[in-house]
């Protein structure tokens, strides 16, 4: 109670000196970047889940192949969740001669629940969101099925025993299921149609599903009582169920972000921990004092950990109200760009964390020092010589190295990357304090050839060597992460931008027949289509790895059991694609020409646990082929180009019968000639994957934003290393200043030497930060984003002067000061 | 000998140096009786403020003993003798040792707040007033002139009513003309509280005002 008075007393007042000014700075900036971080990862990750609902257009849906219990609608009714239902089946589809197989989907009203059904009045056309279901006696068709068909809107179609108009052309539906998983055309119907079409018989396959939404919690209460009372052949599936890719990509940028706000606050502990330094170095005198007049070790320990409490509880509240307002702002700069409908609250989470994360620092990084301040001995009001013991190694950077990898473990969660980052961090430290060292010991070398100011200047690098290597090294960091900053945030703005460029393909083509190949390809040029590769695509399945058959072997995953049992799209190529990149072996050459040899992807690698080198034998079409793996290739998906998990060397598949894939990027205006491209290929399959790239597109603009508004947060951690060193310093330059003034050194005198001393400092700080941040960008560029690395001397150049201008200006606005006050009032201050 | 406020038998202070072990007070015993006034007076690094560490606890000797009232310092850990100190020991310093982040009233009110003392503020403007200071208590130190520091200093230690005051060349950062008026209140504060006064001084007045003078020179009292 007595501490707690006199700390808020002390508080007050150090309060207003400034003192404790960067120490508060650095945790509000830390708990601001991790609640934003938070905050917005959180309701992100609540709007990918509602973008998750969309894919089931429901928030949950049970799938039979028999017609569902009254029972179940029954209860989902008294539970007040909304409901439809939808009937789905395969059959032939006629418009006079022509038929085609369909997959009729008939649904009641209020379907979807979740998501849009989007329509158009053209084929290929962009879609609208439809307001109701198709009324009776009306389908909408998707393009597909018109174009195999010749229909528009306005034909009439017989489906079974009906005639039903179409009344217009189904762009898409929420739950039509992936991109490639139905090689059928699509047809929505009202289920009072269905009755009609006489299609359901005893016999017939039938897909019935029920869909249910509303309340969270009730959806729950609805699902726990659904599964206790599911009969065979039902299947519940619920949001944990899908995992759309827009979800991994959102995650993937969650992680990013993470990641980047960790940078800031393991910057901000740097600061704390300087911070704190300079606290206890201005606390020695008051702790002997309060010693001297009876208070006990304990006593003191409490009261500056108080004082530092009461700090890091108002950096707590500050910071969580600023990483609020900023993830509020970057949600309403998002607006339109995430899902439809309102986003989720944030959650009250984030700030719970910030503070833990405010407290979890000062106990790493600043009680160790108040433990050591309160050892400080009582004599010390007697002789000022004399400080506390130091501290063991293990209690000076055990608390400190405990909370980093704390914080990193929970920010990365998982267990090889954080033995990478916090390896890396660990190695990365080291070096920059040796080479901090070298160039320190450098430094005073040089001090015999240079003026006087200079002379003085570097002579004081030398003679604090520790607290200079110190000060390198944070102003090293600070102006690394800036630098770092600039490199990367380029490299990512015009790579993720890049990546998916307007001109990317839009429309997927698959079953070309061998023989039409050129006519096809001419035909998309001639409408002006821009066309990529075109990959042979022949079905296969794999028999054996190394000679034994792949039934008696077991896969780690359910990916590999699908690899080792389900036929594979198998292709060959003698070009490596732009958007493949060889991890391990080596591509074929022109000369290994119907060498045995297969080149997979990593994923493949990966999920049948396969080496280079392994031997696989493939059945296609009855015939046996067994290949070497010479390659592993990382494919990059997002090309939207052809690709394949396997590809064989040439001279190997070419006499199986197979047909072509092709991808091609076109204008809405161009994509009108693909009805009559279907009728003149008529086998052939048609995707349109532009919503799916617009989904995308939103996510990656998204994704950029938030990380660059990360960034800021670093960038503010960064100047407030950058502060913290220089205030380090301040006390003894005060001092010093005095001393030399009084000894009659000029005013001009001192300054020039402060700033030849912080201007060294400055200079190998740069020199340290641009190596760094290459070495940095290098890492980042090629082992976490996937991007290629270009050295940039411009930012080089830029780190070093910039290291001098900037650590020097900084250093000689803060010591001004000091340097025009009287010396006998510095000389008074320091001493007394 | 037993029987004084405070006893030293046989102290011996010993530090290390980079020449070997170094001798800063060697063999001092001393009593002193309560009430008594105490200078110890001799030249520059004769070791009159390490023996005036040593006798009120607040460095451990080599060896030899310090009995403050009874109580073997010795024989207390660190936070017993700072507990002892709380109670019966006050102190004025050379450098006044003020703290900066207080008021003269908040800091005289300190020491009776580290003891838990109730009515600590009246106790203090009390101390205060005799000080010659009521007019001052809301200011901080700096902007208080150094005879007024030392003022304060002098009711912070007094406030506790000690039963030893430690005073270490209090007149010593002060002009001549102020350390008299320092020296003067000093003597005035001791004999109305009945304290017992250990005085280290270089100033000729000060230590003759004293019923007992010890010279130290090289550790030893001569
Ligand atoms: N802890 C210590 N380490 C080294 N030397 C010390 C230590 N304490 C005191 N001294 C030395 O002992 C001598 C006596 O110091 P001190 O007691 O302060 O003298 P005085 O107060 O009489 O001027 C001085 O030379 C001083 O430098
Ligand atoms: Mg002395």
């Amino acid at each position: 109670m007595r501490s707690i008075r006199l700390a808020l007393r002390m508080l007050g007042r150090e309060w207003r000196s400034g003192e404790l000014g960067v120490l508060l700075l650095a945790l509000t900036i830390a708990v601001a970047a991790l609640t934003g971080v938070g905050f917005l990862v959180s309701r992100i990750g609540a709007a990918v889940a509602m973008q998750a609902t969309q894919v089931l257009a429901a928030d949950l849906r049970v799938e039979s192949a028999r017609p569902i219990a009254d029972t179940v609608f029954a209860r989902a009714a008294r539970m007040g969740l909304d409901q439809a239902r939808g009937t789905g089946m395969l059959s032939v589809v006629f418009d006079g001669e022509r038929s085609q197989l369909t997959d009729l989907y008939a649904v009641t009203s209020g379907y979807p629940l979740r998501g849009k059904v989007l329509v158009a009045a053209h084929l290929f056309a962009r879609g609208t969101p439809a307001s109701a279901v198709p009324p009776p006696g009306v389908v909408w068709a998707d393009s597909r099925l018109l174009a195999a068909l010749g229909g528009h809107v306005g034909s009439q179609l017989s489906i079974g025993a009906a005639t039903l108009r179409v009344g217009r052309v189904l762009i898409s539906r929420p739950d039509q299921g992936g991109t490639f998983t139905s090689l059928v055309p699509n047809l929505l119907m009202n289920a009072a149609d269905l009755p009609r079409t006489q299609l359901i018989q005893p016999g017939s396959r039938v897909r019935y599903s029920a869909l249910f939404s509303g309340d969270r919690r009730r959806v729950a209460a609805f699902e726990t009582w659904l599964r206790a009372h599911l009969r065979p052949g039902e299947q519940v599936r619920d949001i944990a169920d899908t995992s759309p890719q827009i979800g991994s990509a959102v995650n993937r940028a969650g992680r990013f972000l993470s990641l980047a706000s960790l940078v800031a606050v393991l910057l901000c502990a740097a600061a704390v921990a300087m911070s704190a330094r300079r606290y206890v170095a201005r606390h020695l005198d008051l702790v002997a004092l309060l010693k001297t007049l009876g208070a006990t070790r304990r006593f003191t320990l409490w009261l500056t950990t108080l004082e530092l409490l009461a700090v890091a509880a108002i950096a707590s509240l500050l910071g969580a109200s600023i990483g609020y307002v900023a993830q509020a702002w970057l949600v309403y700069a998002l607006r339109g760009v995430l899902a439809q409908g309102t986003l989720p609250a944030a959650s009250l989470t984030p700030v719970a964390i910030g503070s833990l994360t405010a407290v979890a620092l000062l106990a790493g990084f600043a009680l160790p020092p108040l433990w050591q301040l309160s050892r400080t001995p009582a004599i010390r009001v007697l002789r000022r010589d004399i400080g506390p013991p130091p501290l063991s190694v293990l209690l000076a950077f055990g608390p400190s190295a405990g909370v980093i990898a704390a914080l990193i473990a929970w920010v990365v969660l998982d267990m090889r990357l954080f033995l990478e980052v916090t390896a890396g961090l660990a190695a990365f430290l080291a070096l920059l304090f040796a080479a901090g060292m070298l160039l320190v010991r450098a430094a005073a070398r040089l001090r015999g050839h240079v003026g006087v100011a200079w002379r003085y200047g570097i002579a004081n690098l030398g003679r604090r060597r520790t607290d200079s290597v110190v000060q390198v090294v944070a102003f090293g960091v600070g102006i690394m992460a800036l630098l770092l900053l600039g490199i990367i945030r380029n490299d990512l703005d015009g790579a993720w931008r890049g990546s998916l460029p307007a001109d990317l393909p839009n429309y997927f083509f698959i079953n070309i027949p061998p023989h039409s190949r050129a006519a096809f390809i001419a035909y998309l040029h001639s409408h002006g289509a821009r066309t990529s590769r075109m990959l042979p695509m022949i079905r296969g399945r794999l028999t054996a790895i190394n000679g034994r058959p792949v039934e008696s072997m077991r896969f780690p995953g359910r990916r590999g059991e699908h690899f080792a049992t389900r036929e594979q799209n198998l292709s060959w190529a003698s070009t490596l694609g732009r958007d493949n990149r060889i991890v391990a072996g080596r591509w074929w050459t022109p000369s290994e020409r119907g060498v045995p040899l297969v080149s997979i992807a990593t994923e493949f690698e990966r999920w049948l646990g396969l080496r280079l080198g392994d031997e696989l034998t493939f059945d296609v079409a009855g015939d046996s082929f067994t290949v070497r793996v010479a390659s592993v290739r990382k494919v990059k998906w997002d090309s939207f180009q052809p690709n394949f998990f396997i590809l064989f060397a040439p001279g190997l598949l070419e006499k199986e019968t197979g047909t072509y894939l092709t991808s091609a990027y076109l204008t809405p205006d161009q994509a009108r000639s693909l009805a009559q491209l279907a009728r003149t290929f008529p086998s052939v399959s048609i995707f349109d994957i532009d919503d799916l790239l617009n989904d995308v597109r939103a996510v990656m603009d998204k994704a950029v934003l938030a990380v660059q508004s990360v960034f800021v947060f670093t960038l503010l951690a960064g100047l407030t290393v950058l502060l913290a060193a220089v205030q380090s310093s301040r006390d003894e330059r005060r001092y010093e200043s005095a001393m030399l003034r009084t000894l009659g050194a000029s005013r001009a005198t001192v300054l020039k030497g402060v700033l030849a001393e912080f201007a060294a400092l400055g200079a190998l700080a740069g020199l340290l930060a641009a190596a760094g941040a290459s070495v940095a960008a290098w890492f980042l560029t090629t082992h976490v984003l996937d991007l290629r690395y270009t050295f940039s001397p411009v930012a080089c150049a830029i780190g070093f002067g910039g290291g001098i201008v900037l650590v020097a200006a900084s250093g000689w606005l803060a010591t001004r000061s000091v340097v025009n006050q009287p010396p006998l009032g510095a000389l008074r201050a320091g001493s007394g | 000998m037993v029987g004084g406020v405070l006893t030293a038998e046989r102290l011996v202070k010993q530090v290390g140096s980079p020449e070997g072990p170094l001798t800063i007070v060697q063999d001092v015993s001393l009593d002193i009786a309560r009430g008594e006034s105490v200078a110890v007076v001799g030249p520059s690094g004769a070791g009159k403020s390490t023996l005036l560490a040593l006798l009120a606890g607040l460095d451990l000797p080599t060896s030899g003993r310090v009995l403050l009232e009874g109580h073997d310092l010795t024989a207390l850990d660190e936070d017993g003798r700072a507990r002892l100190r709380a109670a019966r020991v006050g102190f004025v310093f050379q450098a006044f040792h003020l703290i900066p982040a207080l008021t003269a009233l908040e800091n005289v009110m300190l020491p009776l707040e580290l003891t838990g003392h109730s009515g600590a503020r009246d106790a203090a403007l009390d101390t205060l007033r005799r000080v010659g200071l009521a007019d001052r208590t809301g200011h901080y130190p700096r902007q208080l002139s150094g005879g007024e520091q030392q003022r304060v200093a002098l009711a912070r230690a007094f406030v506790t009513r000690p039963a030893v005051l430690f005073a270490d060349e209090p007149t010593g950062n002060l002009d001549s003309a102020t350390g008299a008026r320092i020296g003067q209140l000093l003597f005035e504060l001791n004999a109305d509280s009945h304290t017992t006064l250990v005085l280290v001084t270089h100033d000729q007045d000060l230590a003759t005002r004293c019923r007992r003078v010890l010279r130290m020179d090289a550790g030893r009292i001569v």
